[in-house]
């Protein structure tokens, strides 16, 4: 198995020229990007360009028509690909949460790792507290998820993801189905996790968050990567004809 | 749209095949059309109640002005028959509703869990099977199998008599599995996808999924429709009459021969009838439109 001759001086996520197509709509036509161990980059871009899809492609909820992606050396685009080891080593949140309305805070955290990775229930409850608590939510490890406001139950999305204790984890436009209000309580969250070394991929509107975690910043349309750099210059000498109007619109 | 992910069996839109028949995509279990049944008996006014009775009483009593049968002979003799009709009848028509919910209860599990597999080889018979039994009028699969299945089964020396009420209840199950398994599709269609990618994500595989999280939250969504299915079916166990089971009408019809076959009897004991009827229903649609608003405020 290659994956087992990933090192740390290796990207973590390495993406060549992929290509992805919902019937005849071609969504992704050639992106590659890599990511080192740590980092934390944002995608941003107009809607329907792709970013999403393409973060989707990581953890494999999409597959790809063509191209590679490697994560940890694990290469997605393997008929013969095992999920579930490609799935602990990556976390995802999404747009619109996506807990288990059935069950509580702590319940949503802690059934993944007893029931997947079918680690000791005890042990697993302290780090799902532990957990709780990183997110800044004690007192609502009972709350099931209707009780939580959208700022709360996306920050037990994230603590339910990180329970799972994966490399990488993905973001996918984490804050936009949120009141404005609970927006920030998400983004301190995540900011928390980059500073504590997680490597992070972002699909993201927020310019002002992206500009302010990232370590690169990728701007997509139309299924291709337009333009990529670091916050600095590329907020600020962004060259594309493209780049520079959705920043225009969006800054 | 472009994210949403196709999961097989599962958010895919099938069309039928039967082209004026059922929709296949039913509607999701729980909304509005899927209990009509028991929204329109639970919301049965009460004046309901006093016509009933007075289709039972009143009318027969008119009818007797010219006749020599007076209003009390019609009633005695309803009331000397009544507990005949009623432990004997009615009590048939509760056991065989009983059976045929609990075998079409466990039939249409299976069958819609069947017509979500990503298999097309399990999900294909198990869609035609669902299309054919939701589709038949339930008399002619009474009938189906009250001729198909043997009289009696030897095992050996020894004998055993198929009894007409047990043919009755295979008969009714059948018609109650394929609307059962479309009220598991349909609550199994209606959790969002969303549900499907979290477990996904999460490395849960797609069994871990359906049983751990998915099912779960079907169970609410199907009471209601599973209770509707139950108030229907007992409605339709008098069919069972005209396969010579001795069930509520059959009594009713034999009790009513005993009497001498006088024409002022037919009302009052086919009022009896549905009055009993309808006193075992009401609640049980009560119950289902109360369970189905408590289930829409708390998901």
């Amino acid at each position: 198995m290659s994956h087992h001759e990933w090192t740390d001086d290796q990207p973590i996520v390495s993406i060549n020229n992929v290509h992805k197509s919902f019937g005849n709509l071609e969504v992704l036509k050639g992106i590659s990007m890599d990511v080192m161990k740590g980092e934390v980059i944002c995608i941003i871009g107009p809607s329907g360009s792709g970013k999403s899809t393409l973060i989707r492609c990581v953890n494999a909820l999409n597959d790809i028509q063509s191209g590679s992606i490697k994560v940890e050396g694990l290469e997605v685009n393997d008929k013969d690909l095992n999920k579930l080891e490609l799935r602990k080593k990556v976390g995802m949140v999404f747009q619109q949460y996506n807990l288990f309305p059935h069950k509580t805070a702590l319940e949503n955290i802690m059934m993944a790792p007893i029931k997947v990775l079918k680690q000791d229930r005890a042990e697993v409850e302290e780090r799902a507290r532990g957990l709780i608590a990183k997110v800044r939510l004690q007192g609502k490890e009972g709350a099931y998820p209707g009780e939580l406001s959208g700022g709360q139950q996306q920050r037990v999305a994230i603590a339910r993801s990180l329970a799972m204790s994966p490399d990488i984890m993905l973001f996918d436009e984490v804050t936009a189905a949120l009141d404005p209000e609970t927006v920030k309580e998400v983004l301190v969250t995540i900011k928390d996790l980059a500073e504590e070394g997680m490597t992070c991929m972002l699909v993201t509107h927020e310019m002002g968050f992206a500009k302010e975690i990232a370590d690169h910043i990728y701007f997509t349309d139309r299924g291709v990567i337009v333009e990529h750099g670091p916050p600095a210059t590329f907020f600020d000498k962004a060259e594309d004809p493209r780049t520079r109007e959705f920043l225009s619109q969006i800054l | 749209m472009l994210n949403r992910k196709t999961i097989p069996g599962i958010n895919t839109e099938p069309q039928t095949r039967f082209a004026v028949l059922k929709p296949f995509n039913a509607t999701a279990a729980g909304e509005p059309e899927d209990l009509l049944f028991s929204r329109w008996l639970a919301s049965t006014p009460l004046w309901v109640w006093a016509i009933l009775i007075g289709f039972a009483i009143v009318w027969p009593s008119l009818s007797f002005a010219a006749s020599t049968y007076s209003t009390a002979d019609a009633f005695q003799a309803l009331l000397r028959w009544i507990p005949f009709i009623v432990t004997g009848g009615f009590f048939f028509n509760v056991i065989i509703s009983f059976f045929a919910m609990f075998i079409g209860t466990v039939l249409g599990v299976v069958l819609g869990l069947m017509q979500i597999s990503p298999a097309f080889y399990i999900r294909w018979p198990a869609q035609i099977i669902t299309q054919v039994f939701r589709n038949s009028p339930w008399l002619v699969l009474l009938f189906i199998v009250l001729l198909a299945l043997p009289y009696e089964i030897e095992f050996g020396d020894t004998v055993i008599r198929i009894p007409d009420w047990v043919k009755a209840v295979f008969g009714l199950c059948l018609p109650i599995m394929a609307n059962i398994a479309e009220v598991v599709r349909g609550a199994i269609n209606s959790v969002p996808s969303g549900q499907w990618e979290a477990a996904e994500s999460l490395a849960y595989t797609r069994h871990q999924t359906l049983w751990q999280i998915i099912l779960p939250q079907c169970f609410k969504r199907m009471s209601p429709p599973w209770m509707n299915w139950y108030a229907i079916l007992t409605m339709a166990t008098p069919l069972c009459s005209l396969l010579g089971v001795e069930e509520l009408i059959t009594l009713s019809r034999q009790a009513i021969e005993a009497e001498n076959n006088r024409p002022e009897l037919l009302v009052p004991f086919y009022g009896f009838a549905l009055l009993i009827f309808f006193a075992y229903c009401y609640p049980i649609a009560r119950a289902t439109i109360a369970l189905e608003r408590r289930f829409a405020v708390k998901l």
